[in-house]
C-alpha cells in the first residue's frame, strides 16, 4: 500500500516529509500574473522558473509565461547583476510587457544580488515599469511570496495624487482562484461599490479559448488602477497572511485605511465582508444578496444532520484553512486537525496567527484538536492515524492520506493537480459556500452509499 | 502579439536566437544547440537537478532527500508516473527544508540529522542526497556529510551533484549516471549471467519497462535490470553481470552505456521501442546479438503475433489521420527522431521539430529525415512555438506540461510524451496506444466549437 507513514509519532529535528507548502517565488509569480500586461521574471537559474510555471500550469491548466535571468556557474560566483540587466533589456525588446515583475530566488538571495538598486537604475522604455519583490524560499512559503509581490505593487506604484480620497475601495483577495476573485468583485458590485481588486488573475488564469494565444490576456489589474489604489478610501485585505502586508503599507504610504478580514469563505466570513462594505456604501444590502444568503442558510438547515458531529481534518494555506475551519464549525462539524505548511513566523517577516486563531475557534466550540503551522503532511497523516476523521479537506496532496486511511477527500485550495474546473468556480461568497456544501455533502453521502449494505441503501437521504 | 517570434528574429540583441532555428531547404549552416539560454528569455528548459532527479527517481526503495529550500523538493514530489512493483518510498518527498539560519550557519548539521532520522525510520539500502543551487553557495560539503553518514549507518549514502545552475537538464542526466556508476562499481569481478541484458533509459512510465521486459522474457532473454524504471538498490548492483546494454533514451542514458562499455567491456546498443517499425527492428537486432536460433525464432513469432494484433489499430487510425500535420517539441533529440518515424507510420507530416536539449548529431539526423519546409529549432520559447505552429498549420503538438495549454489555446490538439503520459507508449501495444491517443485528440469533436458561428 502507498503508505510509508508509521503511526507512532517520534521526535523529528528538522526537514520536511511531504510538504504542505511550496516556495515564495511561485506565489510571487502568481500575484504578478494578476497585473494586466505583466511578465513575471525569475531572477535565478532557469530551473526554478521552469518548475514554477509548470506547477501553476498544472493547477490552472493555462499557459504561464515568465522569463528568467538564466544563471550559470559564472553568475553564481560573480553575482547576477549583469544577467538581470541583460534580461531587462531583452524582456522589453522582445516581449514588450507593460510591467516586468522581478522576484528573486534562493540563489540570487544567497549570493546577495541587490535587485532593488539594479531595478532602480535600469533603463526602462517610456511608459513601462519594473517592480520587484524579495522572495527567498528559506523564509515563509508561496503565500508569503504572494504577499510580498502584492506589497511590491503598492511600494512601486500606489500614489495618493488626488486631494480627496475617492469613494472607491481596494480589495486584496489573497491567494485564491480567479473564480473566487470574480465572485468577490461581483459582491462588491452588488453592494454598489466601485472597487479596484489587486492582484486580479481573473481573465488571465481563466482566459477563454479563442484560437490564438495572448501572451497578455485581457484580465488583470492595470498599472493605472494600481496607481489609483492610493486614492481609494479603504482597503479590504482578505486573509491576513496573503493580503495584510500590502494593505498596511498602503495605509502608511497613502493613508488609505486598511481593514483585514478573513477570506470570505463560509457564511460568517462572507457576512463580515458584506458588512464591511455596507459601512462604506450608501446602499443597503440589495435583495439579490439577501436572497443568496437566505438560500445558503436554507441549505445549511436542510441538511445539517449530514454534517453534525463529523470529524474533519483541514490543511492548506493559512488564510483558507482558518476560514474553512470557521465554516465547518458553523455546520456542527468537528475540525479536529488543522494544519498549514506556511510557518507562523519568519525572521523579519510578519508574525502569523494561524495557531492562535484556529485554537481560539476550537476552544469556543469546546473542541479539542491538533493545530499546527509550518508542519508537513507526514505529521497530518500521523495525527489521522492516531485520531481518525470522517473527511479530509485540502489540496491534491491529500490523496495519499485519503487512500491509505480510506477517508473521502474534498479538494480545496492550491494546488489541485488532478481535477479540473475548480479554478473557474468560486468557493468564496454565499454562492461559493453553496458549492462547498454540495462538494462536502456529496463526498460524505457517496461514502455512506459505497459502504452500506443492500438493505441500508436508501432512496431518500 | 501574433508575430512575437518573428519580431524576435528581427531584433539585433536576440539575433543569437535565430542561430537556433532552421528551416529545411532554406538555411544550410548547422543549428546552434547545447548553448545556454539567453537571459530574459521565456525558456522551456529545466535545470540540472531536474535532470538528475528524473533519472534517479524511479529507484523505488531509495530515500530521495533533497538538500535545499522546500521548492525544489515540492515540485518533484511524485510528478513522474514511474510505476513500482514493490516499494513506494520513492513517492514520498523528503527535504531538508533549509531555513534562514541554515543559510547563515550552513546546512551540514541539519542534513546529517535528517539522514540519521530517515535511516532509522526506513532502513533503506540507498539514500540519495540531491544538491540544489544554494548548497554550493553556502559551502556545505555534501560529500563529507554523506561519507560520514555512510560509515555511521553502513549503507550507501550518495551525493548527487545537481546544483541547478551548473548546466542544464542534460548535465543532470550525466550527474545521475555518475551516481549509478559509482554505486555499481565493485572490487570483485561479477560473474556473467547467460542471455542477459540491462535495459537502460526506460523509467517505467505507465509501466512501459514491464512491457519490454515481457517481450524479452518471452523470447528467452533475461532483463537483468531496467535502469532505472522500477529498479531497486539490490537489482541495480547486479548491473555489471549482464552481457549487453540496450539503451532506449539515449539522451539520458547514452553516457551510462558508453561508460559501462569502457569499464566493463559491455557492448552497448541504441534501440527504440517507440512505434511498430522501431520495435520490430530493435527486437531483431537484440536477438541477433545473442546469435541463438531459439531466441531469433521466438522473436519472429512474437513479432508476427503482436504485429497482427496491433498493426490494424494503427492502420485504422492512419486512415483518419492521413496528411494531418504534427509539431514536435520534446526534451531530447533521440525521442524527436523516434516520433518523426511514428508520425510517418500514421501517415502524418511533421512540420516542426524542436527539442530542449538535443545534440548536434541528433539535429543532423532530424534535418535529414524531415521534408523541405520543416522548421527545426533548439530551446524554443513559447512565442516561437506559437508562430511556427500557426505558420506551418500544425494540427497536433507533442510536448510536455508547459506546452499543453499553449497548444489548446491555439485550438491545436496535444499529446503528452513526457511524465504525464497516461498510457504506455512503448512496444506494439504502445504504438497502438499512441495512434489512438493521436486520433482521440486530433479528431475530437471539441475543436468544432471554437467559434460561436461554427467555424
Ligand atoms: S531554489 Fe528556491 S526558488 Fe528555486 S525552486 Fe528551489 S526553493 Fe524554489
Ligand atoms: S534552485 Fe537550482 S536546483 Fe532547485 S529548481 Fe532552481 S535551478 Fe533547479
Amino acid at each position: 500500500m502507498l503508505d510509508c507513514t508509521p503511526k507512532e509519532i517520534t521526535k523529528r529535528s528538522g526537514g520536511l516529509i511531504n510538504p504542505a507548502k511550496t516556495c515564495q517565488p511561485l506565489g510571487a509569480m502568481y500575484a504578478s500574473l494578476g497585473i494586466h500586461g505583466c511578465l513575471p521574471h525569475s531572477h535565478g537559474s532557469q530551473g526554478c522558473s521552469a518548475y514554477h510555471r509548470a506547477h501553476l500550469t498544472r493547477h490552472f491548466r493555462e499557459p504561464v509565461m515568465a522569463s528568467t535571468s538564466s544563471f550559470t556557474e559564472g553568475a553564481s560566483v560573480f553575482g547576477g547583476a549583469s544577467n538581470l540587466k541583460t534580461a531587462i533589456n531583452n524582456v522589453f525588446t522582445i516581449y514588450n510587457p507593460d510591467v516586468m515583475a522581478v522576484h528573486t530566488t534562493c540563489l540570487s538571495e544567497t549570493i546577495g544580488d541587490d535587485v532593488a538598486t539594479i531595478v532602480k537604475t535600469a533603463e526602462v522604455p517610456e511608459g513601462k515599469v519594473i517592480i520587484h519583490a524579495n522572495t527567498p524560499s528559506y523564509q515563509g512559503s508561496h503565500v508569503s511570496g504572494f504577499s510580498n509581490m502584492t506589497r511590491a505593487m503598492v511600494h512601486y506604484l500606489a500614489e495618493a495624487d488626488e486631494e480627496n480620497k475617492k469613494s472607491q475601495i481596494n480589495i486584496i483577495p489573497g491567494f485564491v482562484n480567479p473564480g473566487d476573485m470574480r465572485e468577490i468583485k461581483r459582491l462588491a458590485d452588488l453592494m454598489g461599490l466601485s472597487s479596484i481588486m489587486f492582484p486580479d488573475t481573473s481573465g488571465v488564469m481563466d482566459a477563454p479559448l479563442t484560437g490564438h494565444f495572448d501572451m497578455y490576456p485581457r484580465g488583470g489589474t492595470t498599472v493605472k488602477q494600481l496607481r489609483d489604489t492610493g486614492n481609494s478610501s479603504l482597503t479590504l485585505a482578505l486573509g491576513s497572511y496573503a493580503s495584510a502586508d500590502a494593505a498596511h503599507l498602503l495605509e502608511k504610504k497613502c493613508r488609505v485605511p486598511a481593514l483585514v478580514l478573513r477570506t470570505p469563505i463560509g457564511v460568517k466570513a462572507t457576512d463580515e465582508f458584506i458588512m464591511a462594505m455596507r459601512q462604506h456604501s450608501i446602499k443597503e444590502v440589495p435583495y439579490e444578496l439577501e436572497l443568496e444568503r437566505g438560500q445558503l442558510v436554507d441549505i445549511m438547515t436542510d441538511v445539517h444532520y449530514h454534517f453534525h458531529g463529523k470529524k474533519v481534518a483541514i490543511f492548506g494555506d493559512p488564510d483558507i484553512v482558518i476560514a474553512l475551519t470557521e465554516f465547518m464549525l458553523s455546520l456542527g462539524m468537528k475540525p479536529i486537525h488543522a494544519l498549514t505548511g506556511t510557518p507562523d513566523s519568519t525572521i523579519g517577516g510578519p508574525q502569523g496567527s494561524f495557531e492562535r486563531e484556529v485554537k481560539g475557534m476550537l476552544e469556543q466550540a469546546d473542541l479539542q484538536g491538533q493545530v499546527k503551522a509550518g508542519a508537513d503532511l507526514f505529521t497530518l497523516h500521523q495525527w489521522i492515524k492516531n485520531e481518525p476523521v470522517d473527511l479530509l479537506i485540502g489540496t491534491t496532496y491529500g490523496k495519499y492520506i485519503a487512500r491509505a486511511e480510506d477517508v473521502p477527500l474534498v479538494r480545496v485550495g492550491f494546488p489541485i493537480l488532478d481535477r479540473a474546473v475548480h479554478s473557474y468556480l468560486p468557493i468564496a461568497g454565499y454562492k461559493g459556500a453553496m458549492r462547498l456544501l454540495e462538494m462536502i455533502d456529496n463526498a460524505l453521502l457517496e461514502r455512506i452509499e459505497r459502504d452500506c449494505t443492500d438493505e441500508d441503501l436508501e432512496l431518500v437521504m | 502579439m501574433k508575430n512575437m517570434a518573428m519580431k524576435e528574429l528581427d531584433n539585433e540583441i536576440i539575433k543569437e536566437r535565430s542561430k537556433s532555428i532552421r528551416t529545411k531547404g532554406r538555411q544550410s549552416q548547422p543549428i546552434q544547440c547545447e548553448a545556454d539560454s539567453v537571459a530574459g528569455c521565456v525558456s522551456q528548459r529545466a535545470c540540472v537537478y531536474c535532470g538528475a532527479r528524473v533519472v534517479l527517481n524511479p529507484i523505488t526503495d531509495a530515500v530521495h532527500l533533497v538538500h535545499g529550500p522546500i521548492g525544489c523538493a515540492s515540485y518533484t514530489w511524485d510528478i513522474r508516473g514511474s510505476l513500482s512493483s514493490g516499494s513506494d518510498l520513492y513517492r514520498y518527498s523528503f527535504s531538508t527544508d533549509l531555513r534562514e539560519e541554515d543559510i547563515i550557519f550552513g546546512g551540514e548539521k541539519k542534513l546529517a540529522r535528517c539522514i540519521d532520522e530517515l535511516v532509522e525510520r526506513y532502513h533503506p539500502g540507498l539514500l540519495l542526497v540531491y544538491a540544489t543551487c544554494i548548497v554550493g553557495v553556502i559551502g556545505d560539503d555534501l560529500g563529507a556529510v554523506c561519507k560520514a553518514a555512510s560509515l555511521r549507518h553502513k549503507i550507501d549514502i550518495i551525493p548527487v551533484e545537481s546544483a541547478g545552475f551548473s548546466g542544464n537538464k542534460s548535465d543532470g542526466y550525466r550527474a545521475a549516471c555518475d551516481v549509478l556508476l559509482r554505486m555499481i562499481a565493485s572490487e570483485e569481478a561479477v560473474p556473467k549471467k547467460d542471455n542477459c541484458l540491462n535495459y537502460l533509459g526506460d523509467f517505467n512510465l505507465a509501466g512501459e519497462a514491464w512491457i519490454i521486459k515481457s517481450y524479452l522474457n518471452e523470447i528467452g532473454i533475461h532483463v537483468n535490470v531496467a535502469i532505472t524504471g522500477d529498479s531497486t538498490y539490490d537489482t541495480l548492483l547486479e548491473a555489471p553481470s549482464a552481457s549487453l546494454n540496450i539503451v532506449q533514451c539515449a539522451g539520458s542514458m547514452g553516457y551510462m552505456g558508453k561508460r559501462m562499455e569502457q569499464i566493463y567491456g559491455m557492448p552497448c546498443m541504441n534501440i527504440s521501442f517507440l512505434g511498430l517499425e522501431d520495435t520490430m527492428d530493435s527486437l531483431r537486432r537484440i536477438s541477433s546479438f545473442f546469435d541463438n536460433y531459439f531466441i531469433s525464432s521466438r522473436a519472429e513469432a512474437l513479432i508476427k503475433r503482436e504485429y497482427e494484433l496491433y498493426a490494424p489499430v494503427v492502420e485504422s487510425c492512419r486512415a483518419r489521420l492521413q496528411d494531418k500535420k504534427a509539431a514536435i517539441f520534446v526534451g531530447g533529440g533521440f525521442k524527436a527522431i523516434s516520433l518523426i518515424k511514428q508520425f510517418r507510420e500514421l501517415g502524418m507530416e511533421v512540420v516542426m521539430v524542436g527539442t530542449q536539449t538535443g545534440r548536434e548529431e541528433e539535429y543532423d539526423t532530424i534535418h535529414q529525415m524531415v521534408t523541405d519546409g520543416t522548421v527545426v529549432l533548439d530551446d524554443a520559447n513559447p512565442s516561437e512555438l506559437e508562430t511556427f505552429m500557426l505558420e506551418q498549420g500544425a494540427d497536433l503538438l507533442v510536448g510536455g506540461v508547459k506546452e499543453r495549454p499553449l497548444a489548446f489555446k491555439l485550438g491545436i490538439a496535444f499529446i503528452d510524451h513526457n511524465h504525464e503520459r497516461k498510457h504506455p507508449l512503448s512496444g506494439f501495444i504502445g504504438a497502438a496506444n499512441f495512434a489512438q491517443e493521436v486520433y482521440a485528440t486530433v479528431c475530437s469533436p471539441v475543436w468544432r466549437y471554437l467559434n460561436l458561428d461554427g467555424i
